[in-house]
């Protein structure tokens, strides 16, 4: 079926908003009416049609308008995306991959053609066009990781691997749940990670690193996380706290619902052919408490969730501020009744 | 499936040294090869009369060209099966079946200077890196050792496109590396890399710990073929099923031949990614691994399966 795409914002009048079709595609990040950190990977197999998971990278209705916002970021704050002189060879692995996932996905969307090191792009949906020689950061507007992550959905982290650990040395990081890729650019995977509470001691990032450095070719894999947002704002950054920051006081009982977001992330892990790098997709989706009530397995998985999650973990995603009120929201899809395991609407 | 594989064509083999072969691998479904990182190996499956053997073997082809893979073979004096089979088995023609590529021994992507170190066959690896480094204007040299000229297979092609920058120790000209030599006088961001047999990556390392010289800063591939032993049998406790080891067949092998997936990467000792519980043994654990700790081997908790093996009464481990 065809893309409609929307024509929406994610700042000032918050129009962004989900069709019924996109929400029953949610990547609803619940499977069990309790939520503990784990690792939580699975091979990055195609899902079913019509699923966020159909494609290795998804396109969905909010693509235009999320490359729209994505510039407006990126003109008010370079910074947000960078790339370490060694990690060229790492850019152009990603461009790659992005150009030949979405032409094969999306052919009526995308186009590459491919004549040697001579490359036609073609991305309908952005009215580009270009032909460059692969290998040749002259011949591209951009460098190579910036050229094409201006054209896909998502945060994208490149991190190199070496000294049995991985490190921050490449990204474009313009919609984040509250983290700073001009922070973190350079820091190994145990520094990056060390504000998260709880997940250290539980040993998990020991794990994680460990099976991260042997992905391979050929294997990718996923995993979701998430975190709540007041309004359906893309750049939560930390640079931009005094915008978003405030807006967590104006959540009322009357407004919950079009307000608070859930803000799922579908993260994947793709080890590059010629740098052996990973490339790390985080992708976001956006939903509101009222387009959630509108499945009721969801609503009620997400009542039993917000009211059994630690402390710590609801300071540290953001929201312990707003939790009653998203509870009390919340309470009347629970009726008790037993869930199917799984985060599938029904 | 845990590990997706390719289907290909053996389309040329060609002797270039003294007992080595080099097979020339093309997809045979006329698609592209996936681009590969130099220092990455592909695992080549083969059908031994009805018996799967797996064997990693670096991949020396340029990491560029998606038309072919090419791979160079020793055949080992005492083989007990993989390098007979690639010599004496395989023909131009014949489909094989090859893994993705998986690379245990990339170059290091912020040293200053890379010094590469190989002894015979393990020179393959250093192929791509060559090229890699070489296009990208990087600082390296490489050190050769072989026994003789006849057996040093690639070198004047080297030669002839690196000079200076390739220097050649052949035994029977009674040339020897002088590590120390080598080692002392190196500069803050030097990493070395060598590809040899295992007593000689021991030498270099030891001189270069001896040094001074960081732990990450040496790199190291070795595959150890597995070695042969007495036959036994070991309980998979998860499976509920007891495998047969014979004589020239690794654990790991027996245990995929029961239709059991196991994680692997190398085959050879060396990553740890079939690492396995032992649950319970009688009898003594014989590690040839060099992933294990002294500690964790002494422990008796752990074996990998792919090179380890087995004497004594019985053995139970967690798969």
């Amino acid at each position: 079926m065809a893309i409609i795409f929307h024509d929406e914002t994610y700042r000032d009048d918050f129009s962004f908003h989900n069709s019924p079709e996109s929400i029953r595609r949610y990547p609803f990040p619940f499977h069990e009416d309790s939520y503990m950190y784990a690792i939580n990977m699975e091979n990055h197999l195609p899902g079913k049609p019509g699923s966020s998971y159909e494609h290795p990278i998804d396109v969905d209705e909010h693509y235009v308008s999320e490359m729209r916002d994505r510039a407006i970021v990126l003109n008010e704050d370079p910074k947000r995306c960078q790339a370490l002189p060694h990690m060229m060879a790492a850019q152009w692995d990603t461009l790659e991959l992005l150009m030949t996932n979405k032409a094969r996905s999306y052919p009526d969307l995308f186009t590459l053609e491919r004549n040697g090191d001579q490359w036609h792009w073609i991305n309908q949906p952005l009215g580009i066009d270009d032909t460059f020689v692969f290998g040749d950061q002259s011949t591209l507007p951009y460098e190579p990781m910036e050229y094409i992550t201006r054209q896909a959905q998502g945060d994208f982290c490149i991190v190199d691997q070496r000294n049995d650990t991985l490190w921050m040395d490449a990204g474009m990081v313009t919609c984040q749940a509250d983290w700073s890729l001009d922070f973190d650019i350079g820091m190994n995977f145990m520094e990056w990670h060390a504000p998260v509470p709880m997940a250290h001691e539980l040993g998990i990032f020991d794990r994680a690193l460990k099976f991260l450095m042997n992905v391979q070719q050929g294997r990718p894999v996923r995993r979701l996380n998430w975190t709540m947002t007041v309004n359906p704002r893309l750049d939560t950054s930390p640079e931009n706290y005094h915008k978003w920051g405030p807006d967590k006081t104006t959540v009322t009982a009357q407004n919950i619902g079009s307000k608070l977001h859930l803000r799922c992330e579908l993260q994947s892990f793709w080890r590059l052919p010629r740098s052996n790098a990973l490339l790390f997709p985080i992708r976001q989706y956006l939903i509101s408490l009222n387009d959630i009530a509108t499945i009721p397995k969801w609503a009620c998985r997400m009542h039993r969730v917000l009211t059994t999650i630690p402390d710590s973990i609801a300071e540290y995603k953001g929201f312990s501020r707003n939790r009653q009120l998203a509870l009390d929201f919340l309470a009347p899809f629970d009726d008790g009744r037993e869930l199917t395991l799984g985060g599938e609407p029904e | 499936m845990i590990h997706p594989e390719i289907i290909v064509r053996v389309t040329d083999i060609a002797v270039v040294a003294e007992s080595v072969k080099q097979f020339t691998f093309e997809r045979v479904d006329g698609g592209s090869m996936p681009v590969f990182a130099p220092g990455a190996h592909i695992v080549v499956s083969m059908d031994d009369q009805g018996k799967l053997r797996r064997n990693p073997y670096s991949l020396m082809s340029s990491p560029s060209d998606t038309t072919s893979y090419q791979i160079s073979v020793l055949r080992v004096v005492e083989s007990r099966g993989g390098s007979a089979f690639m010599h004496e088995h395989v023909d131009v023609g014949d489909t094989m079946t090859i893994s993705h590529p998986i690379d245990l021994f990339p170059l290091h992507a912020t040293a200053k200077r890379h010094v590469l170190i190989a002894g015979g066959i393990g020179i393959t690896p250093f192929l791509p890196m060559m090229e890699v480094l070489n296009e990208s204007g990087q600082v390296f040299e490489l050190h050769y050792s072989m026994r003789s000229r006849r057996r040093g297979a690639f070198l004047s092609e080297l030669e002839r496109r690196y000079g200076s920058r390739v220097s050649a120790e052949v035994d029977d000209e009674g040339g020897r590396l002088d590590t120390r030599k080598l080692l002392i006088n190196q500069p803050l961001g030097t990493h070395i890399y060598v590809c040899a047999p295992l007593p000689m990556i021991d030498l270099v390392f030891g001189v270069a710990r001896e040094l001074g010289w960081a732990e990450e800063n040496l790199h190291r591939e070795v595959f150890l073929a597995p070695p042969a032993g007495s036959p036994f049998y070991t309980n998979l406790a998860k499976s509920g099923t007891t495998v047969y080891v014979a004589e020239h067949q690794s654990l790991l092998e027996s245990i995929e031949a029961a239709g059991i997936d196991v994680p692997y990467l190398c085959r050879g000792g060396a990553c740890g990614q079939c690492e396995t519980t032992v649950i319970d043994f009688d009898g003594q654990l014989m590690h040839h691994d060099i992933f294990l700790t002294d500690d964790e081997k002494v422990s008796g908790t752990k074996i990998m399966p792919c090179v380890s093996r087995f004497v004594g009464a019985s053995l139970t481990v967690e798969l």
